[in-house]
Formats: C-alpha cells, sequence, structure tokens
C-alpha cells in the first residue's frame, strides 16, 4: 500500500493543529494572558520598587513561564484522546512518535514561543535592563521547548486519568527544575555583565536530550493511554 | 521445508486463537477463537457487557491479550504492528471527529495520514454515502447519524483489507444502513475482511458471513 512520507505527516499534523488553534484561537490565548498575570502579581505583593523587583526579575519570569506552560499542557492531547482521534493515530501504521513530536512542536508554537516573544515586554515591567532581553529569550526558547517536550511525556502518562492535571503538575514541575534553574541563573548573569555561555550550553543540550528521547517515552505512553 | 511452504500458503488471512482477557475482577474473554479469510464477515454477538467491543479492541491491536495469539498472515501481531495496522480500518463507538473542523477537512487530514488523497475523492464519497450537502459544515453541526456516515467514510477511503467495525449501524436510518450494507457487500465481493460487533445482524443469509457468539 502506498503511504505518506514522514515528512507530510509532520506538515499535515502541524496544519491540522494550527487550523484549529485558529477556530479556537480564545483557549490559546489562556497561557499568555495568565503568563501576564502573574508577572503583575509580584509588584503587587512585594513592592513596587524596581531596585527590588529587579533583583527577582529572572526568577520571577522563568517561573510564570514554567507555570503557563504546565497550564497549556492540559489542551496537548486531551481533546485528540477524547474524540477519538488518537486511538487513529495509534491504528494508522505510522511512527507515533513522530506524529507526537509534530503535534509539541505545534504546541510549542502556539504556547512556547509566544512566551518568548513577550518576554521582554514583562522583563521590562520588572525592571530587567534592555541588554538582557537577547539572554532572557534565548533561554527561554531553549527552555520552552524542553518544557514543552518534558510536558509532553508527562501530559501522554496522564491523559487517560481523570482530572489528571494536578498530577501532571506533581510529575512534571519536579523534573523541570534543572530547566528553571540554568535558565534564571543564565538571565541573572547577564543582568550583572557575566558571561552566560555555561547555562546556555546546557539548556541547549537538555533540549536536544529531550528531542531526541521524549518522542519515544511519549508514544510508548500513549500506547498504554488509549488502552482503557 | 515442502511442509512448511504449504503451510504457509493455508494459513488464514486473521487466526485469533484462544484469547483470555481479564478487565479488572472479570474474566471477560475466555478462549475465544476464530478465522477470518478473504471475503468474510464475522458477527461477534452477545449481551451488553460481555466483552464485544473488548474482543475488538484486542483483535485491532489497541489492547493487549492476557495470553493467547493473535496472528495475521502467519505472523503474530507483535511482530507485525505497523504493516497490520496499514492494513486495518477501525471504527469504534466515537467517530474520532473534530468539532471544529468541516466534515471534508475531517476526513482529509484523517486519510491522508495514510495514504494521499484528492479532493474530488473525498467529495465522491461524500456523494456516495448521500452526504454531499453536509462536506463544508463544521462537525459539530452535524446529526448523529451524518457523523457516523462521515465516519463510515473514512473507512472507505481508508482502503484497508481488515475492517473492525464496533457497532457501526449505531445512529443510522434504514437507508443508512442499506446503504452500508451496500459498502460492506462490495467490500466483500473485493477480497475484504469485515469484523464486526453489532445488535443488528448484517447481510444475513450471504455466503461467508457468520456469527460468534459470546457468553
Amino acid at each position: 500500500m502506498q503511504s505518506s512520507g514522514l515528512g507530510v505527516l509532520v506538515r499535515l499534523v502541524i496544519a491540522r493543529d494550527l487550523r484549529l488553534a485558529v477556530r479556537h484561537w480564545d483557549q490559546v490565548m489562556q497561557p499568555l494572558i495568565f503568563f501576564a498575570i502573574i508577572t503583575t502579581l509580584f509588584p503587587l505583593a512585594i513592592s513596587p520598587a524596581l531596585d527590588e523587583l529587579r533583583r527577582i526579575a529572572p526568577g520571577v519570569v522563568w517561573v510564570a513561564a514554567m507555570l503557563a506552560s504546565l497550564l497549556a499542557l492540559e489542551s496537548l492531547f486531551r481533546p485528540d484522546v477524547e474524540d477519538g482521534t488518537m486511538e487513529q493515530w495509534v491504528l494508522s501504521g505510522q511512527p507515533l512518535s513522530l506524529l507526537l513530536l509534530a503535534k509539541v512542536v505545534t504546541h510549542w508554537l502556539l504556547t512556547g514561543l509566544p512566551l518568548v516573544l513577550m518576554s521582554p515586554l514583562v522583563g521590562t515591567a520588572l525592571g530587567m535592563p534592555q541588554s538582557a532581553w537577547p539572554v532572557l529569550m534565548a533561554t527561554l526558547a531553549l527552555g520552552t521547548g524542553s518544557l514543552s517536550m518534558l510536558g509532553g511525556v508527562g501530559a501522554a502518562l496522564t491523559v487517560s486519568v481523570r482530572r489528571g492535571s494536578v498530577l501532571l503538575a506533581l510529575l512534571v514541575l519536579p523534573l523541570e527544575m534543572p530547566v528553571l534553574i540554568f535558565g534564571a541563573r543564565a538571565v541573572d548573569l547577564a543582568m550583572h555583565g557575566e558571561p552566560v555561555a555555561g547555562p546556555l550550553n546546557l539548556l541547549a543540550a537538555a533540549l536536544l536530550f529531550f528531542v531526541s528521547l521524549g518522542p519515544f517515552a511519549m508514544a510508548a505512553a500513549m500506547r498504554v493511554s488509549v488502552e482503557t | 521445508m515442502h511442509a512448511q511452504a504449504g503451510q504457509a500458503a493455508a494459513e488464514p488471512q486473521l487466526d485469533v486463537r484462544a484469547v483470555h482477557l481479564w478487565r479488572g475482577e472479570r474474566h471477560l474473554l475466555r478462549g475465544t477463537s476464530f478465522v477470518l479469510e478473504r471475503g468474510e464477515l464475522l458477527q461477534v454477538v452477545g449481551p451488553n457487557g460481555v466483552g464485544k467491543t473488548s474482543l475488538l479492541r484486542c483483535v485491532a491491536g489497541l489492547l493487549p491479550t492476557e495470553s493467547g495469539d493473535i496472528v495475521w498472515r502467519g505472523r503474530p501481531l507483535q511482530d507485525c504492528r505497523d504493516d497490520y495496522h496499514q492494513e486495518l480500518a477501525y471504527l469504534a463507538h466515537i467517530n474520532a471527529l473534530k468539532p471544529d473542523l468541516t466534515a471534508l477537512e475531517n476526513l482529509q487530514y484523517s486519510v491522508a495520514l495514510r495514504r494521499p488523497v484528492m479532493q474530488q475523492e473525498l467529495r465522491a464519497t461524500f456523494a456516495r454515502l448521500r452526504i454531499d450537502q453536509c462536506a463544508d459544515l463544521p462537525a459539530r453541526a452535524l446529526s448523529a447519524g451524518q457523523k457516523r456516515r462521515v465516519a463510515i467514510g473514512r473507512i472507505l477511503l481508508t482502503r484497508a483489507s481488515l475492517w473492525i467495525l464496533d457497532e457501526p449501524i449505531t445512529n443510522l436510518d434504514s437507508a443508512g444502513i442499506a446503504l452500508f450494507e451496500e459498502c460492506m457487500a462490495e467490500h466483500l465481493r473485493t477480497g475484504g475482511m469485515i469484523l464486526t460487533a453489532a445488535h443488528q445482524l448484517l447481510l444475513q443469509g450471504r455466503p461467508g458471513v457468520r456469527t460468534l457468539e459470546l457468553h
């Protein structure tokens, strides 16, 4: 039987998910608004003094990005599993790991990339100097990619669990800590004008690691999840 | 060597041998066995909760069995999963349609995952199933019967040799059932195989149509 090429498969999944996102863009916006709101809570709760905010800015932006990406995970696989699409994918005879990777890439384009683009705005609001913007964006670009992949594995594992979102958070957040540590540290170093190559390289290595192994873990977890 | 070759020729297409399945505390499938050859339709019958859907899911490879073998063209299922799935079209209780996509987009995305497909072919299938007026409506706007027809359209377009259909005629009207029986008959004529669970027997009295009763 003639079958579709792998590149075609990836394009197909991405095109489908982008089209779905356009049709209910309000749901796509929610994690972004969440990100913006969390970062505005800190000046309200701690102090509006920029000096004080500047000290905690890298940590605040990074924790907010982590929570926003966690919030977005809920919509990664659940709709497809609930309406039976995932079952069809499992039975399609195509590499499930590749299909799920394409889904995570689209998910990152819709939830991770906007966070990266929004981060200078949020950083500025917290008193972050303009010189730290490139590093902030670079760490978030690498870091949210890792968060999406790790979160994808967690989401595939918990997707069949009723109200599994708390379990997902408990499962994924501890694993995401190294990404948070290196990400926030790199931004902090950049704000003090120090070299950031070390933590940035580690973030890139983490991303490569998760992208290369994550799809197989996701596919295995998903096969178990659709059994029920 | 000769004996082996002869055995391979006599090998049935789908051979399910003594499948056992537990769901929680219940021993659902107790040594279920059957074979399916080209042009045959096997209807699994039995009361609700007896394990018809579970049997179909096992045979589709969605659910691992406790013991027993499922053999596809002489190879155990776990050794040829992808090849087997490329020959398989599975219709579940749920239709696997995205409410936000149009009926046509739904079929396009699900069929193109398996093989390249042209718009005309999709529209021809809609016409064949008499739902051409629904093609460009979002799936959420369709009636339950229309959604079922769209899902059946996916089965037809997949061009698989083995159809596994779980209650395929749910929500179909009598015209829809007749239409679907026609599609099934044509699939059997061209050497296809069908395994279904249904409360209402389809294509009764036709050669190659059998029932399997679960207790």
